[in-house]
């Protein structure tokens, strides 16, 4: 990227327009507005069901001023395939076509039709917001949960297992482009789309998403949610590219620094208020470890 | 042009003269060469078409709704479970009113495994609101294939062609394969209204409301059962929108003036047989046997059986001595689904012919013209009319 995006160099242009059926304080809807910001005008979207079904309005309204196909839970990756065979077939060239889907759609119920997509070299860029659990449906765990988290169908205890590493399956692929951005960095996010988009074959983006209903937080706490994220090291920011992965922007400044304990993360949302302190332990040995492993990288 | 091919290359070179710009599919026993023979057109440049080799058959018909969606011609094949793990997409499908064509070479249902023909596999999906048509040979297969294509976007509905597994799929017979030209006069390219245009952004397939709804322009939309209401006007329009086509393409190329039902020796029969697929033209033998030794007799093939055409089976069959439904299918715990079906259409009938239905030829048991013979000979004698179906082939 020549320049680098700031609050004054993004487009004034708005795709999302004001009155749609988010939530308050939903991190998706910062995601959505500036991810579509990055794509353009020229952007086709295909979305299974998520909150993003719900938030696009209900017939015959629509909050978004791109053309969107809803489709079936599973078939995201497959359905972005078909539009761009249409696209091939029609010779129309210069179109982002963009799967839109949440982290249960991508990962769990719709991960077999990405992984073809990716496995073809599709030509398809494919966001993953991952807020962490079955949101739409009423906060139900989901693979890409977090260990501990309390969810309306781990009620007491929390998840027993760990998060699924969805980027590092999807990387797996060998697909040119790889990111993970958050919410809370816009402007990193803006510069992951906008780069996707110069980029071609399969592109995936994985979004950390703050939820305040789901991770039980006040409305107006999701930046700081998201940014406490990454600050603590759990949520890492980098983009995958010829096998090589690279930490990038807020992520970037933490190497070789000391970070904020996850605790901080943890004790600002209520979907943690089970985690004994031994897990709390267990899982900042476990983001220790994986910051120790990239700062040995760094000084190779 | 004849040719001399199996029945999965006749229905291959349909889609290759219908000019499809997207195919998707997934390999399924016995569809498979029908796959290989389209991935080889397009390889080939023989098509100019987009193959996607999807993971699923679930993914081949995702793809087949977003292209179409996307304003492409559209095109996909399948089999038994492979048709089942369609399910969802297929209601979606014909939801999204997209003209999808799709082939079904038909197969008998696991478990247990099974990969030889009976027609459970298409006749299980018959509400989903699909037009279902079947051909009885191979050229029926070329011609419905190519007809599909025009009925699917005249009416906004998604179309099967369905023909039975290996009796017709991987079998050889000679059939005409019709000038590209002559096609290209009979089907247009495919423009809808609506597809995914960044000029002209629309949200399609939104979550829709039960009751009805004013847009942002004060203008009232419909809810979801205005939406499912047209569908179902719209489906039984297509029995006579089939018939214009059909019509049109008998004036074209010669063939065809049976869209609906197929008729066989029927006119002066006080018996007929009914039956869906190539048993119909199976039983073709079994009705000139009989006549030899004087029985009444005829048989009547289902080509069109989603929208069911109820009054065209009623003006055949109203005034038979009796009507014997031959089916490769079951609705478990209760009756055959053709059977069923024509019970309901017949039932407004003043005098109603006496009605048996028969089960044969599940998981692809062999079917014997002696078989068939006894069958309706014993219906003919009375002996078979009551709703239980009396199972045919049964060895334990």
């Amino acid at each position: 990227m020549d320049n680098k995006a700031t609050i004054l160099n993004l487009t004034e242009e708005e795709f999302v327009h004001p009155g749609n059926r988010a939530c308050s304080g939903c991190g998706l809807s910062i995601v959505y507005r500036i991810g579509l910001k990055a794509l353009g005008k020229n952007t086709v979207l295909v979305v299974p069901p998520s909150c993003l079904t719900v938030m696009q309005g209900l017939y015959p309204v629509a909050s978004t001023k791109i053309p969107c196909v809803n489709v079936t839970f599973a078939s995201t990756g497959a359905a972005a395939s078909g539009v761009r065979g249409a696209m091939k077939a029609l010779k129309k060239d210069g179109v982002n076509v963009v799967a839109w889907a949440g982290d249960g759609g991508t990962g769990d119920i719709g991960i077999q039709a990405l992984s073809g997509a990716c496995e073809r070299g599709e030509d398809i860029i494919y966001i993953c917001y991952d807020n962490e659990a079955y949101m739409n449906t009423g906060i139900q765990r989901s693979g890409t949960t977090p260990q501990g988290v309390l969810t309306t169908t781990t009620p007491i205890r929390g998840k027993l297992q760990e998060k699924k590493d969805i980027p590092a399956i999807i990387a797996a692929h060998g697909i040119g482009y790889v990111a993970t951005a958050s919410a809370a960095f816009p402007l990193d996010l803006y510069e992951k789309v906008k780069k996707a988009t110069t980029l071609s074959g399969p592109r995936y983006i994985h979004v950390h998403t703050p939820c305040p209903p789901g991770w039980n937080f006040a409305t107006r706490y999701t930046i700081k949610v998201g940014k406490l994220a990454v600050e603590t090291g759990l949520f890492d920011l980098y983009e995958i590219e010829d096998g090589r992965l690279t930490l990038t922007g807020p992520s970037k400044r933490l190497l070789g620094k000391k970070r904020k304990p996850v605790k901080e993360y943890f004790d600002v949302q209520g979907r943690f208020k089970s985690l004994d302190p031994e897990l709390v332990e267990t899982l900042q040995g476990r983001i220790d470890a994986k910051w120790e492993n990239y700062n040995d990288q760094q000084q190779q | 042009m004849y040719m001399i091919e199996s029945g999965n290359v006749a229905a291959a070179t349909g889609v290759q003269l219908a000019r499809t710009q997207v195919i998707a599919a997934y390999p399924i026993t016995p569809q498979t060469p029908l796959t290989e023979k389209l991935s080889e057109f397009v390889e080939s440049g023989v098509l100019d078409a987009q193959y996607i080799p999807v993971e699923s058959e679930h993914s081949a018909m995702a793809v087949c709704i977003a292209a179409s969606t996307a304003g492409a011609r559209a095109f996909t094949a399948t089999s038994a479970n492979g048709l089942l793990y369609m399910h969802e997409q297929l209601h979606w499908a014909v939801g999204a009113r997209l003209p999808l064509v799709m082939c079904v070479a038909n197969r008998g249902v696991g478990a247990p495994w099974t990969v030889w023909n009976d027609q459970q596999d298409s006749m299980s999906q018959r509400d989903v609101g699909w037009i279902q048509l079947y051909a009885n040979d191979h050229q029926q297969i070329i011609d419905t294939t190519i007809k599909a294509f025009r009925l699917a976007q005249t009416v906004s509905i998604p179309v099967m062609v369905c023909y039975d597994g290996y009796l017709l799929s991987h079998t050889y017979m000679p059939f005409d394969k019709p000038d590209q030209e002559k096609v290209d006069a009979f089907l247009p390219p495919f423009t809808p209204r609506h597809f995914l245009d960044p000029e002209d952004p629309g949200n399609f397939n939104t979550v829709t409301l039960p009751d009805i709804r004013p847009g942002v322009d004060g203008t009232i939309e419909p809810g979801y059962m205005e939406i499912r209401h047209n569908l179902h006007q719209e489906l039984r329009e297509a029995i006579e929108v089939y018939q214009e086509i059909d019509r049109e393409y008998q004036e074209q190329f010669g063939r065809g003036g049976t869209p609906l039902v197929e008729e066989y020796r029927c006119d002066d029969a006080d018996y007929v047989a009914v039956c869906i697929g190539s048993l119909s033209y199976q039983f073709r033998d079994v009705i000139d046997l009989m006549r030899e030794k004087g029985a009444k007799v005829g048989v009547m093939g289902i080509q069109m059986y989603r929208p069911f055409p109820d009054q065209a089976i009623v003006a055949a069959l109203a005034d038979r001595k009796g009507v014997i439904v031959f089916e490769k299918a079951l609705s478990y715990g209760n009756q055959g689904p053709l059977y069923g079906d024509i019970k309901s259409a017949l039932y407004s009938c003043e005098k109603k012919p006496a009605l048996s239905n028969y089960i044969l030829g599940l998981g692809g048991r062999e079917i014997k013209t002696s078989q068939l013979i006894d069958a309706l000979t014993e219906a003919c004698a009375g002996q078979a009319a009551e709703d239980a179906p009396r199972w045919i082939g049964l060895k334990l």
